[in-house]
Order: structure tokens, then C-alpha cells, then sequence
């Protein structure tokens, strides 16, 4: 093994964009947890993120477009959750993982006749200036745009949840929705706008796959990507620069593995791959240790209004 | 106005009736995807469901297969059910599945060319307890750390598959294989193998312990100190907690049996059916056995009649590929389908839809 031919610098900068899908669909979920309900669904409404964006980029030519619709196929999977789960008060659980059976059904099958094509390339910013400083330009600012979307997105949704009376409503339906009730806040409603928030995040995420990372279309390429997402929200605590936090670690052991099987390192490559799941579970166990400090009270349970 | 009133206990005749207006109002909706997709939506309906059975041609061919496909699902739904119902999500039945058939046919494979008549038992007790090791690390991992057992579970389906490709390339392979990934063929291994007990009815061991597992699991529900405890927990948590349930152990248990009645059936498929450890031999039986556990609404009887209907549907799935070019996804976006109309249509066993003019002020 060599690991010599492993650049820290190249490492580092792939990093933000193996971490970027999970990032997404984890923040999005976390807005849906903390307004009380548990969609188990992120990796059905990813992947089918990932087919519908790679379709329509490939059709249209235009990666911006794909995203766009990646990001409406996603929360328009996920008002389907919504519909179960708020409107026939079905089971979150056994709803979520239906969701996600029946996005990996949908994708297959819209997937088909994408398979071996190549993504239409998306265009790299070099932002001006800032890209030309030296270690920190190329890891930083030599990416594209949906790396600074993703950024964005996240500390929009910690400003919203954390600084404005939309935020405190949502947290105040997710904390205990008998009482958001009672004040005459919508419970239905704020929930089912977390949902679709929650669904466009993880089309964006799948899309990301499928657009930019790989870029391809392989069926099943999410690869538990929107169950990791899932963990990262348990991880970060619901607070949102912890998830990102937690997605950019998790990014940093994908790449890391990646990096060492193309370096031909002694450890056989099965090892190597099931890695980040196995890290995944560690990470959850040192979690729980500390208790789930931060747990939204309402999340998980069925909401009722009987007036 | 319509809204929903709650009954005060989950109505009978809804919960046998809403499973077979689920199937119904999917064959419509799946109907209408055939059409979508340009295929006669009656001829594929009838291509499922009626042709594997009673087709002249196809019938007898399909008619033993399907005792083999319903054999896993049932085994893994009657271990999930058991947890389900406790509120205990072990969502990674997939993963024990491949440990119970990785376990099970290394030591079959260890004894090659051995022809002991205790070669196949020690195989099945090894599939068990493979299946029940690896769910073991959500249930101890739960218990001790309180760690979601949801989220682990899942995760080692996917620590699994890569044992399993790891294996199937290196410790199992074939070694007069020339080369080819895969196991030595159990059909070649006479004494490991897990031939049909009665020729040409697709009935072999795998399907016989399906049969002791519906009746064990009846049993235990609804004459056994521990399934009254799992049916408490899960219906009255707070109550089965002033009755002195001890929930660690509930855990340990639910997890444990599903896991190894999942191993089981990994094991039986591998050494039967499948007939050798191949990097794709698991065919996402775990992750539809979720389905079934809940189209049969967690009961055992149930289970046994939605594991069959599964399995119509995936040789009449087949069926459909090979005569009218259906593609193999439909079918696995129609089990979807079946999931979600029968947890929307859930909602009418627990709840009663009241008409009134006046809105409440």
C-alpha cells in the first residue's frame, strides 16, 4: 500500500461533495422530526430524487433542471407519507418503510432505460479571489453550486427554527402537538409543510448522487445513504450545524475508504465498504450513551384532534 | 363534514375485511400502472394471480414454486410479527437472513464431502444461530445502551451483503469452481442438501418449519404467559409495565427469534432452492416479508395467507416478464402499493367515519 498517493488536499476538497447527500436529506428529515413526526422514508424519496433528477438533467440537458424536479418528485413522494400518516393516522413507522419499498420499486422502474448513460456535467464554480488561496481555496471553493445550496439550506433552516415565530411554532407542534393544538396552531398543516420540506431535501440529496457524485444512474445507488442520513439526525441532536457537522464526518470516512481501496491498502475491499455503516453503528451507540438529549416529545406519535 | 371518530376498541370486522380491500383496490391501482406502462391492465392482473395457478401450460411448473417463494416469507414475517406487535422494529431481517445462510452453509461446506445424516441438522442449528447472533447486536445494543434498534438493525443488512460478497469470492468459493464466485452447488452434496420431501410440491424443510412456525407463533399469542406480555406491551405499554413485564427481556426475545427464524430461512434457501452461496442469492425476502407481516396483520394465520398471496405475486410477477415483457420493478412497486392501501385502509378498523352538516365551532 501506498499512502503516499493519497492527497490530503484532494481528500479534504472530495470530502464536501461525498458528504453533500447526506447532508441534504438529513437536514431535511430533521426539520420533519422536529415538528414531531418520524419519516423513515428518506432513502425511498432519495433514490426516486436520484431517477427523476438524472431523467429530466438528461432529457433537458440541464443539471439545474433535474434538481428542480428531483427536489418536487421528492416531496411529492412524501406527501403521500404525509396523506398516511397525518390524514388516515396510519403507523409512522410501518409507513416510513413502505415508503421507502415502494421508492426503491418506482425507481427501478422509472430507472430503466437510463441505465449506462452519462450525466450532463455540471459546471464547477471557481469562486473568484477566494478559490486562488492557497490549501484553502481548492478544498473550499472549487465546487459546485449545489455544495453552496446545501450550505445554504442549512443555515437558512437553523435561522428559521431557531430565530423566527415560524420555527417556534414548528418546534412547538413537535414538542407536545396536544398542547400547539390547543393554542390554535395547525398541527396538520405545519407537519405536513415539514414533511414536504423534509421530502425535497432528499430528492435534492438523491439527485446529488446520481448528478454529480457518480454521475449515473445504477439501480439502488443511494446505498442506505437516506438510512445514514436518519443516524446523522440522531447524532447531531436535531440541531442543524450538528448535522452538518455529522454528515461532513461521515462524508470524511466515505472518502477516506474510497481512497484507500483505490490505493490498493492491505484491507480487503469488503471491509473497507461496510466501514461507514459499521461506523454508523458505533457513532449510535456512543450517542445513546449520553441519553437522547433533544428528542422532540411528539415525535412518533399519532396526532388526533377531537375538536 | 367528515372526521374521524375513535373507536373505543379496534373493530374485528374491519381488521379481517381491510387486507382483502387492500388487495383489491391494488389490483385496481396496479391496473392501472400496467396501462400506464402500456400493457393490458386485465390480462396482467390475471397473469398474477390466476395464471401461476391454474394455467394449463405454466400451472404445474409454478404451483410447487410456490410453496417455495411463501416458505421464507413466512418464516421471517412470523419472527417480525412477534416484535411489531411489541413495538421492537427489526427492519433488518434481510441481514440475518444472509448470516443464518452464510453460518448454515459454512459448515455444511466444512464437512464436504461428508455424507453423516447430522450434517443437514448441524446446518440448520448453525443458519439459527447465525441469524440469531446478528440480531443479538441491536437487541443488546438496545438493551444495554438504549441505542435504536431501527436504525442498527438496518444497517448490518448492509455489513451483511458485503460479508457476503466478501465470502462468496473468498472463504466459501468454490474450489473446483475454475474460478467462478459462488459456493460448491449443494444439489452436488447430497447429505447437505435440502431436497423437496415429497417430489414435484415444492415442500422441503424450509416450508415444513414455516408450518411449525405459524402454529408455534398461534400458540404462544394466545396461550403463553410471554405472548400475552408481547400483545400487552404493545397495546397497553404503561399498563404491561405495572404488570412487571421486563422490557430488556422482551427485546432480547423478539429480536432473537426473529432473527433466527430469519436465519432459518436463509439457510433453507440457500441449501435448497437457491442451492449455493452466490453474491445475489438473498433476494430482498426480508424487506417484503415486512409487508407480509403486516398484510397479515401480525397474526399468524394471517401471515400464513399473505405469505402465500406474496408469493403469487412474485411467480405471477415472473409470469407476467416473461409473456407480456412487464418489467420485474412493477411487481416490486405493486408490493409497495399493497403496503400503503392496506395501512390507509387500516384507518377504518380504528377509527369510524361519522357525517355530520355542522361544523364543530
Amino acid at each position: 500500500m501506498d499512502l503516499g498517493q493519497i492527497n490530503p488536499l484532494l481528500l479534504l476538497a472530495s470530502l464536501m461533495v461525498a458528504a453533500t447527500p447526506i447532508l441534504l436529506a438529513a437536514i431535511g428529515e430533521a426539520v420533519v422530526e422536529k415538528s414531531g413526526v418520524l419519516n423513515l422514508g428518506v432513502e425511498g424519496m432519495m433514490i426516486t430524487g436520484a431517477v427523476v433528477g438524472f431523467a429530466i438533467g438528461v432529457n433537458t440537458g440541464s443539471p439545474a433542471v433535474g434538481f428542480v424536479a428531483a427536489a418536487a418528485a421528492g416531496a411529492a413522494l412524501s406527501m403521500l407519507f404525509g396523506v398516511l400518516v397525518l390524514y388516515l393516522m396510519s403507523n409512522q413507522v410501518a409507513t416510513g418503510l413502505g415508503l421507502t419499498l415502494f421508492g426503491l420499486g418506482l425507481s427501478s422502474l422509472i430507472g430503466k432505460p437510463y441505465e449506462g448513460m452519462k450525466a450532463p456535467s455540471m459546471a464547477k464554480w471557481d469562486i473568484p479571489v477566494l478559490s486562488d488561496i492557497p490549501v484553502l481555496g481548492p478544498i473550499l471553493f472549487r465546487h459546485d453550486p449545489m455544495v453552496y445550496v446545501s450550505l445554504i439550506i442549512v443555515a437558512v433552516t437553523w435561522y428559521v427554527l431557531t430565530r423566527t415565530r415560524a420555527g417556534l411554532i414548528l418546534r412547538g407542534v413537535g414538542e407536545n402537538h396536544d398542547a400547539a393544538h390547543a393554542l390554535g396552531y395547525k398541527v396538520i398543516r405545519v407537519r405536513l409543510l415539514a414533511i414536504a420540506f423534509g421530502g425535497a431535501c432528499a430528492g435534492l440529496g438523491g439527485a446529488y448522487v446520481s448528478l454529480v457524485r457518480v454521475p449515473q444512474w445504477v439501480e439502488g445507488m443511494t446505498a442506505g445513504a437516506g438510512w445514514i442520513a436518519l443516524a446523522i439526525v440522531v447524532f447531531a441532536s436535531w440541531r442543524p450545524w450538528r448535522v452538518l457537522l455529522g454528515a461532513y464526518l461521515f462524508g470524511g470516512i466515505t472518502v477516506l475508504q474510497l481512497n484507500l481501496q483505490a490505493a490498493g491498502a492491505a484491507i480487503p475491499v469488503e471491509i473497507l465498504a461496510m466501514s461507514p455503516y459499521i461506523v454508523t453503528i458505533l457513532v449510535l451507540v456512543v450517542i445513546s450513551l449520553r441519553g437522547n438529549h433533544g428528542a422532540p416529545g411528539s415525535l412518533g406519535r399519532i396526532f388526533h384532534a377531537t375538536h | 363534514m367528515i372526521h374521524l371518530e375513535k373507536r373505543p376498541q379496534p373493530s374485528q370486522f374491519w381488521a379481517g375485511f381491510t387486507p382483502i380491500l387492500a388487495v383489491i383496490a391494488t389490483m385496481i391501482a396496479g391496473g392501472f400502472m400496467f396501462w400506464m406502462l402500456g400493457k393490458p391492465p386485465l390480462e396482467a392482473i390475471r397473469t398474477i394471480f390466476w395464471d401461476p395457478l391454474f394455467h394449463e401450460t405454466f400451472g404445474p411448473y409454478s404451483r410447487p414454486q410456490l410453496l417455495v417463494k411463501a416458505a421464507p416469507l413466512i418464516l421471517i414475517a412470523i419472527g417480525l410479527s412477534l416484535g411489531f406487535r411489541a413495538g421492537i422494529w427489526n427492519i433488518g431481517a434481510e441481514g440475518q437472513y444472509i448470516i443464518g445462510a452464510i453460518c448454515g452453509a459454512g459448515v455444511g461446506l466444512a464437512f464436504y464431502p461428508s455424507e453423516s445424516v447430522l450434517i443437514f441438522p448441524a446446518m440448520v442449528l448453525a443458519g439459527a444461530l447465525g441469524g440469531w447472533i446478528w440480531a443479538m447486536i441491536p437487541g443488546l445494543l438496545k438493551v444495554k445502551f438504549g441505542t435504536n434498534e431501527i436504525l442498527v438493525s438496518l444497517m448490518l443488512v448492509y455489513v451483511a451483503e458485503n460479508l457476503l460478497a466478501s465470502v462468496s469470492q473468498g472463504l466459501l468459493k468454490n474450489p473446483e469452481g475454475m474460478g467462478f464466485p459462488g459456493s460448491r452447488n449443494f444439489r452436488d452434496f447430497p447429505a447437505a442438501y435440502n431436497a423437496e420431501l415429497i417430489s414435484g410440491t415444492g415442500m422441503h424443510w424450509g416450508v415444513a418449519a414455516a408450518f411449525v412456525a405459524v402454529i408455534f407463533a398461534y400458540v404462544l399469542l394466545t396461550r403463553h404467559m410471554l405472548g400475552f406480555q408481547v400483545r400487552l406491551t404493545g397495546e397497553a405499554p404503561r399498563a404491561a409495565r405495572f404488570a412487571g413485564v421486563n422490557p430488556s427481556r422482551l427485546i432480547l426475545f423478539c429480536l432473537g427469534t426473529s432473527g433466527a427464524l430469519a436465519g432459518l430461512a436463509g439457510l433453507f434457501e440457500v441449501s435448497g432452492p437457491s442451492g449455493q452461496v452466490t453474491i445475489d442469492f438473498n433476494s430482498g425476502y426480508g424487506f417484503t416479508a415486512i409487508i407480509v407481516a403486516f398484510l397479515g396483520r401480525l397474526h399468524p394465520i394471517g401471515i400464513l395467507l399473505a405469505g402465500l398471496l406474496m408469493a403469487l405475486t412474485y411467480i405471477g410477477g415472473e409470469l407476467a416478464q416473461l409473456m407480456l415483457g412487464l418489467p420485474a420493478a412493477a411487481i416490486q412497486m405493486f408490493q409497495g402499493m399493497l403496503m400503503f392501501f392496506l395501512l390507509a385502509m387500516d384507518v377504518l378498523s380504528h377509527y369510524r367515519i361519522r357525517f355530520n352538516k355542522t361544523v364543530p365551532a
